[in-house]
């Protein structure tokens, strides 16, 4: 049907207009959360408390334009007549409108108060800072400035070392999978061996298996070898629970490769070995570049993994750990958590946006994840 | 090396072969030794050293990646030493045989010793027989996190498959198709930790006298509400809007992988349908959906795998208070607050149990699409 669309061919405004029109609200509603932290990642730390993130888009606002006091010989208990508007004083409260269209509201007690004239005018509140970014990314002394202008010293969060962390638990925790997975699709599609299919439906069983099945006996094991809290820890959990899923994956792809390439090269009397790592590795790069998007995010997006394996170690601790901790304490203070998680989310939509093509084509090849 | 050379021209033969087999096996043995010690080397500085971060990170991504590679290079050159016979029957292992031993060690084994745990007492002294069991099933909070773990996949694996149906279904006939997937499925790629901010920051509440900052309650105000707090009160609706969150992570994976199978289905099967007179309704739940049926399961499969194992939301939105608690969350107090892991093993026996005829399925659709 979209052939049909896009040909051309005549076609009902309405119906048009209603895809169209569902499919814009839709994307409103799934982008605005996103924007809403982007935006609120840059405002000052008092705005994002005072006032919603959406008011730094221009709308229209009651502002004061100019106060008075109250008029002499105004009966304040009665009706009163003030530049036109009439109304008790419990009236004036709340705000009257007077006939040339401003807000006429009475600030303070009866005796003493003043008279504020608010317009509705149209104001935008675009107060933006990178102050957020450098108090959570750094790590030494942040100074901030008041409201009323004193100036308060904070420590900053130190995210940066999160962010380091979370490259050297994410890149080897890529990358060492996907070379064993790859070796093990080769072995599996191109070698012949006794066990070879027992083995192989061992995988495809193993693809759906919830990972909270292993972190009882391997944090045991890991407390047993010393290996909780080290990288290699948990690089070796991400491969074992990635494992499953990348051997299948990449059997798919390597198992369909193209016969007579293989046999000639091992006519020309190379091994197995040289085949994989001259032949086979470079053919593959389209399903290991998919599989590797996939797996990097899941790794780098990860929580509970490293909140099992790497524990309370505040040296290798990764980002989703930490921001998950600044909700715990410090839930309220919004200027942190919203940049915090923009921080984390940076690295994530980069590979997205530049690698979509081949993030969607892992995803599409691997739906079962256990 | 001189000595070598001298007996060498000594004797030849018998003496010769044994020196060269022992040189083969010294360097045999001094290869793998002088990696084993780099790569240890090489562990010992990331665990104790006090080196700047940034040479930490570095060298632990090369001595990751690079050690791997050498594993697998040292033991194929051993390997390539023996005689082409022995090559032949250990080459497959050296090939296949790091990733089963790893999934044995991480997933099957575990599962056994898991199993095993799941009988034993808290601290796993004692033999106690069904009793974890019963007592999981038993327990009031428990019960409640089956219940919300159920309302997660009624509600949110069937939101996320409809919505990714409907935005395929559309974005298939709208101009702006890339565009819209793009935007549905950025979520995709953004950590559940990080939603749960994204999401806390939408559900924010303040007290009335003051102007609400998170969208749900300014738009509920502004409608003449008062405050709530959304995933706090309202129990046991309160699930909904952590629910919620999952949907808005989901949707993109559902619509992207719906999307190609939409394109699959033949154009001139639906234009037929729409000359006989079959209206947009018509050909979308007459033709459309029961040709994709087939991907609809999987889908469907794999989002509600995905909600059953639902942790990390739940984890950062409530901590799995407010009646929020799912069995994921559930298996990880047991285990860490509670440090039972008998109650935590059969938890998570119990996963696997609840995922055990996808497994089955999965063998066999392997069993009759492969010829392996």
């Amino acid at each position: 049907m979209s052939a049909k669309d896009k040909s051309g061919k005549p076609k009902k405004l309405s119906t048009d207009l209603a895809v169209n029109g569902t499919l814009l609200l839709i994307v409103i509603i799934w982008t605005l959360p996103i924007v809403g932290l982007l935006v609120s990642s840059f405002r000052n730390r008092f705005d994002i408390q005072t006032s919603g993130w959406w008011t730094v888009f221009p709308h229209k606002e009651f502002k004061m334009v100019e106060e008075f006091p109250i008029p002499e010989g105004l009966d304040r208990n009665g009706v009163m007549d003030i530049r036109g508007a009439t109304g008790t004083f419990e009236e004036f409260r709340e705000g009257i409108t007077s006939p040339e269209g401003q807000l006429l509201v009475w600030v303070g007690n009866k005796r003493l108060g003043v008279i504020q004239v608010q317009e509705n005018v149209w104001v935008t509140n675009p107060n933006f800072t990178l102050d957020n970014y450098k108090e959570v990314l750094g790590g030494q002394e942040f100074e901030f400035k008041q409201p009323d202008g004193s100036v308060t010293k904070v420590k900053g969060n130190n995210l940066t070392r999160a962010f380091l962390n979370s490259l050297a638990v994410a890149i080897p925790a890529t990358v060492i999978p996907i070379l064993i997975a790859a070796f093990a699709a080769y072995g599996f599609a191109w070698m012949r061996f006794p066990g070879r299919k027992v083995l192989f439906v061992g995988v495809v069983a193993l693809l759906v298996v919830p990972l909270q099945i292993a972190l009882v006996p391997i944090l045991r094991d890991y407390v047993a070898l010393n290996l909780n809290g080290t990288f290699m820890g948990v690089w070796l959990a991400h491969t074992g629970f990635g494992l499953a899923l990348a051997t299948y994956l990449l059997y798919g792809y390597i198992s369909t490769l193209p016969r007579e390439i293989l046999e000639s090269a091992f006519i020309d009397g190379a091994s197995h070995f040289t085949i994989f790592i001259r032949l086979v590795l470079p053919l593959s790069i389209p399903a290991l570049a998919s599989f590797a998007i996939f797996q990097f995010l899941w790794v780098w997006n990860d929580y509970l993994i490293a909140l099992i394996f790497i524990g309370a170690k505040p040296d290798v601790q990764v980002l989703t750990m930490r921001i998950a901790e600044l909700v715990g304490s410090r839930g309220n203070d919004w200027h942190l958590l919203t940049s915090a998680a923009f921080i984390a989310m940076a690295l994530p939509l980069l590979v997205f946006f530049a690698l979509q093509r081949y993030f969607v084509r892992g995803l599409m090849a691997g739906s079962v994840k256990g | 090396m001189g000595e070598m050379m001298d007996m060498r021209t000594k004797s030849r033969g018998f003496l010769d072969s044994l020196v060269s087999l022992i040189g083969r096996i010294v360097i045999a043995l001094f290869v793998p030794t002088v990696t084993f010690i780099v790569l240890w080397q090489g562990f010992i500085f990331l665990r104790d050293s006090n080196a700047p971060q940034w040479l930490v990170v570095i060298v632990a991504i090369i001595w990751g990646v690079g050690g791997v590679a050498a594993l697998y290079f040292v033991a194929n050159w051993l390997v390539e030493k023996l005689s082409p016979d022995w090559v032949r029957r250990l080459q497959p292992f050296v090939f296949v045989g790091p990733a089963v031993a790893i999934l044995f060690w991480y997933l099957a084994l575990p599962a056994l010793r898991t199993l095993y745990l799941s009988l034993r007492s808290a601290n796993s002294s004692q033999f106690v027989g069904l009793r974890n069991y019963i007592e999981v099933f038993t327990n009031r909070v428990m019960l409640e996190a089956f219940r919300n773990n159920l309302m997660w996949i009624l509600v949110g694996a069937t939101l996320s498959v409809v919505l990714g149906l409907l935005v395929a279904y559309l974005a298939d006939k709208s101009r702006f198709e890339t565009f819209a997937k793009a935007m549905i499925f950025l979520p995709m790629a953004i950590s559940m930790v990080g939603a749960g901010v994204i999401w806390n920051f939408m559900y924010e509440v303040k007290d009335t006298a003051s102007a609400q900052i998170g969208l749900f309650n300014a738009i509920w105000v502004g409608l003449g509400g008062q405050p709530q707090a959304w995933t706090a009160t309202l129990q046991p609706w309160n699930n909904l809007f952590l629910i919620l969150i999952m949907v808005w992570l989901q949707t993109g994976y559902a619509m992207v992988i719906f999307s190609a199978a939409i394109k699959g289905v033949p154009v001139e099967i639906l234009e037929a349908a729409q000359v006989d007179g079959a209206t947009e309704g018509q050909v979308f739940f007459k033709i459309l959906i029961p040709s994709i049926v087939p991907v609809i399961i999987t889908v469907g499969t794999t989002v509600i795998i995905f909600t059953l194992k639902i942790f990390d939301v739940v984890w950062v939105m409530t901590g799995g208070q407010f009646s929020t608690q799912v069995i994921a969350t559930q298996f990880y107090r047991e285990l860490f607050t509670a440090n039972n892991a008998g109650y935590g093993s059969t938890i998570a026996i119990i996963l696997l149990i609840a995922v055990i005829p996808v497994m089955i399925y999965n063998l066999r659709q392997f069993r009759e699409q492969e010829a392996f």
